[in-house]
């Protein structure tokens, strides 16, 4: 394996270890799970997509063909990443779990539980503007 | 150069398990605890994935795929329970 090969590798590798290493920061550092919720889908996608990337150069500068094994676990990864990330911010909504004062838009919080359209909220100014 | 990069970066992935398991001790509400479970799936499979880089052999990619369909599955069965009391209704 030729040296440019292997500092391709690095960098596909060193970019995806970083992306995880900043999601898992964040995810201890930031305040409400709202903004927290926001750190780890970025490690899903480009830090695993970066390693995932590194993988299939290797594999394929080691066997002489390219594996589907790759491909298959980035697709799953990005199917299913947004379906976790929507259910769970969906759980943190009905279980009405505490906002920090500076996350944006939590007046829209009420009315998403309660299935309202936005509107509807202004001019009534419902439980969502004493928040 | 490329074993000196792997090291590198299979440290960096556990330092990011290891903040990730912090989180998950002290996670105030039981959504943090699952938001962090999954983050740690996320990491053991990039982990997985390195450790078949470093071994030089393509025997891994089944076992990351196996922990990401489980993964998934498991975080929706909580994400589902919480919401609804119950899995499959």
């Amino acid at each position: 394996m030729s040296f440019i090969v292997e500092l391709i590798i690095s960098i596909f590798l060193l970019l995806g270890g970083l992306f995880v290493l900043v999601g898992s920061i964040g995810l201890l550092r930031l305040k409400d799970f709202y903004v927290r919720l926001h750190a780890p889908t970025k490690a899903t996608t480009l830090g695993l997509g970066g390693i995932l990337i590194a993988s299939m150069i290797y594999m394929y500068f080691m066997q002489g063909y390219v594996s589907v094994n790759e491909l298959l676990i980035t697709l799953f990864l990005v199917i299913t990443a947004p379906v976790t990330a929507h259910i769970l911010a969906k759980v943190a909504m009905h279980h009405r779990v505490e906002v920090s004062e500076n996350t944006r838009n939590q007046h829209l919080i009420e009315t998403a539980r309660m299935q309202l359209p936005p509107e509807q909220d202004k001019e009534k100014k419902t439980p969502a503007e004493k928040r | 150069m490329l074993e000196t990069t792997v090291n590198l970066v299979a440290g960096m992935l556990c330092i990011a398990l290891v903040l990730n398991l912090w989180r998950l001790l002290i996670g105030p509400h039981i959504v943090d605890r699952i938001l962090a479970l999954d983050t740690m799936y996320i990491n053991s499979i990039a982990l997985i994935l390195l450790y078949g880089i470093y071994n030089r052999t393509p025997l891994y990619f089944e076992a990351a795929l196996l922990i990401a369909m489980l993964g998934f599955v498991s975080s929706v069965a909580f994400g589902k329970y919480l919401l609804r009391g119950d899995i499959i209704e």
